[in-house]
């Protein structure tokens, strides 16, 4: 494990308890997401049916305590299990990252007692679908410019908010959301609240689905807020800890985008080792040659250094569990290296197909467009090297 | 009313399973999984058990091999699970096999129901089935499709039965032994918390004493595994001009091959 200066131990045991739920999930991801993720990717609907299948077995609150509707497992079943379901279908695991990683952590971590009873109960037991929405418009890496407001009422009862929010993965059909919008524009990011808000109400209005290039099942859309009420008792933590919840949320978020990184990049890869020792040209497997074999071992390599980047910011979100020492260096550093290996690993494996690599008729082409998102959601690579670089270098 | 139901672990359908050798059974670094079939009887088993109010038990004989099937089931939702093992135990013989299981179903107590898998998909077997049934002296209702009733009060059990053909409902007294087909429910995959559960879980094991039974000899003996012999594929392309003429080629050679 890497050296790390800080008293960690530095062992992390995979126990029976993973094994057996790595086997299950394995299990239940390639007898039921491997068959119909190709026709969830043409048609881009929302797979319903076995996003509730998976909430039955426990995959929307991995980590959220037993009392709480999760399954009150660790940091690894979380990354074991949503490795394995982005080997079947990215748009499967993107779902379930928002859903543990964003949405009920962050209840976790800064809501009440009745917050967390009555906003992680039904999403972490998959009664509902729950999403987390901080970028606008003209706001993304740069989230703290945001044009959405939130207003006390003059009773004092209500937030009444109004604003464009975009790109909010499962907004088509969230029941509930974690929203991040500006309660005193004249802080600054320290004006940020967070709200938790029912997207059944009035005032909220959805906006037509993105078509994308890729993890096309996993919904995405706007949410426009027009005089929506929020009761004050929706206010997640005190009025301004937003931008601190929200940063904090996706330092946890960035594991999760990590393992979906990974597990995309393992499923083109196992393809293209089979693929490499079966196809033959010039009279001889296509493994035979040096440089199918130079691909093979560099992807093998990166795979596994993403691994262990993944598995050494879990260590550091365990850490974090012991000591409050945040992770983002740790988070940030698994993300932008995995997503990373996963877009280099879809690109060569899809090469070493050749021309079927690029044909509907095999899953590689979904694998490279799948990949291209991890480079891009819960902060960009040029943000996660800005964040890492900042932190080494002590400068804000 | 207690139900219960067996299992086994058996080699992942997908692996490569050889004579090794040394004559002995191998199916390389493959994973062995729960009996495709046992695992509609563990669904009925954790379902019919919830209908009655009753407690659902799943066992398993044979070597510690076996606990993995078991855990599988407890993380599924079974209430208690138990491995019968004495060494001596040929489970191969399945009358030595359902000497035990009735010996088993019998210390459990009050048990109202006995659910199989249609059968063992590693042996292709499952007289052990009928063989337990006759050990305990219970009705035997084979390849259930459906149960229509489980009426713990009044003990009895009504069913629907896939025939050649055809269905047939009966009406029998509990207890009994039953063996179900695929398709009679939607097997559940094991919960987290149902894992976190089996994970930590002690499998007791119960000896042939344990059981107060002593064993017939076998009454099978098993001489030898060998492999199958590989089949040789020769494939020949018939021409013609018209559909027809290699249609009629093609009944020529299948006749000549006895094959129609
Ligand atoms: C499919 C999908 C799902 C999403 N889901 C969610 C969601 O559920 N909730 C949510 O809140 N958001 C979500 N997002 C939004 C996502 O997090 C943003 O798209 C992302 O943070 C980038 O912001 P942007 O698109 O505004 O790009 P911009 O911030 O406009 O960036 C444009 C380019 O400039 C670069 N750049 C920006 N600032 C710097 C800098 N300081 N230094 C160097 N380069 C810089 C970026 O790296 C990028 O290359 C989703 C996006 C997509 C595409």
């Amino acid at each position: 494990m890497a050296v790390q200066t800080s008293h960690t131990p530095l062992m992390l045991t995979i126990t029976e308890e993973h094994e057996m739920l790595l086997n299950a999930v394995r299990d239940f991801a390639q007898k039921e997401i491997v068959p119909i993720a190709e026709k969830f990717d043409e048609s881009g609907d929302f797979p319903m049916d076995t996003i509730k299948k998976m909430a039955g077995m426990g995959l929307m609150g991995i980590e959220v305590p037993e009392e709480y509707g999760g399954a009150g497992m660790d940091v690894l079943a979380y990354v074991l299990a949503l490795t394995e379901i982005a080997k079947a279908d990215a748009s499967h695991s993107t779902i379930m990252s928002v859903n543990n990683s964003l949405y009920c952590n962050g209840i976790m971590l800064f809501g009440t007692e009745e917050q967390k009873q009555k906003w992680v109960k039904p999403v972490a037991s998959g009664e509902k679908i729950g999403a987390y929405s901080l970028t606008e418009p003209m706001s993304g890496s740069d989230a703290a410019t945001m044009a959405s407001r939130a207003v006390l009422n003059a009773a004092g009862t209500h937030y009444i908010i109004n604003g464009r929010k975009s790109w909010v993965t499962s907004g088509p059909v969230a029941d509930y959301i974690v929203l991040f919008t500006m309660t005193d524009p004249s802080k600054g990011s320290k004006g940020i609240s967070a709200f938790l808000i029912d997207a059944n109400q009035k005032g909220l209005i959805r906006g037509k689905k993105e078509p994308k290039l890729g993890i096309r099942a996993s919904a995405t859309s706007e949410i426009i807020f027009e005089d929506y009420e929020c009761p004050v008792e929706n206010l997640l933590g005190k009025e301004g800890d937003g931008f601190k919840i929200a940063m904090s949320v996706l330092d946890a978020g960035r594991i999760g985008i990590a393992a979906q990184a990974l597990g995309i990049a393992e499923a083109a890869y196992e393809k293209a080792v089979a693929y490499a020792r079966e196809r033959q040209a010039f009279g001889q497997a296509i493994g035979q040659f040096q440089m199918i074999q130079q691909k093979i071992a560099d992807m093998k390599t990166r795979i596994e250094a993403a691994r262990h980047l993944i598995y050494n910011a879990c260590l550091a979100k365990m850490r974090y569990k012991a000591t409050g020492a945040r992770y983002t260096l740790e988070a940030s550093m698994a993300k932008l290296f995995a997503s990373e290996t996963a877009m280099f690993v879809t690109d060569e494996a899809l090469q070493i197909h050749g021309g079927m690599g690029y044909s509907k008729e095999m899953p590689l082409e979904r694998y490279y467009r799948d990949a291209r998102i991890t480079r891009i959601y819960e902060g960009t690579s040029e943000i996660q090297r800005m964040v890492i670089a900042r932190n080494e270098l002590g400068m804000r | 009313m207690h139900i219960v139901t067996f299992t086994r672990s058996t080699p992942d359908t997908t692996a490569k399973v050889e004579v090794n050798g040394k004559g002995e059974v191998t199916w390389g670094d493959a994973a062995t999984v729960v009996n495709p079939w046992d695992e509609y009887s563990l669904e009925e088993a954790i379902v019919q058990a919830k209908n009655v109010g009753g407690k659902a038990t799943v066992i398993a004989i044979g070597t510690e091999m076996h606990n993995e099937a078991l855990k599988h089931s407890l993380a599924m939702g079974l209430d208690a699970a138990v491995r019968v093992w004495s060494d001596g135990l040929d489970v191969t013989d399945s009358l030595h096999w359902a000497t035990a299981a009735a010996a088993a179903v019998n210390k459990v107590g009050d048990v109202g129901l006995v659910i199989f898998g249609k059968e063992s998909v590693d042996t292709g077997t499952d007289q052990h089935i009928y063989q337990t049934a006759r050990k305990l002296g219970w009705t035997m209702l084979s390849y259930v499709a459906k149960i229509l009733e489980l009426d713990a009060a009044n003990k009895t059990i009504k069913v629907e039965k896939v025939l050649e053909g055809g269905k047939q409902v009966l009406t029998a007294k509990l207890p009994a032994v039953i063996s179900v087909m695929k398709g009679i429910n939607e097997p559940r995959y094991p919960s987290f918390i149902g894992i976190r559960k089996a994970s930590k879980a002690e499998i007791p094991v119960w000896s042939l004493s344990d059981l107060g039974v002593t064993l017939p000899a076998a009454s099978t003996q098993l001489v030898g595994y060998s492999n199958l012999p590989v089949q040789e594929v020769v494939t020949e392309i018939i021409d013609g001009a018209t559909p027809q003429e290699k249609a009629e080629k093609l009944v020529e050679k299948l006749l000549e091959a006895k094959v129609l």
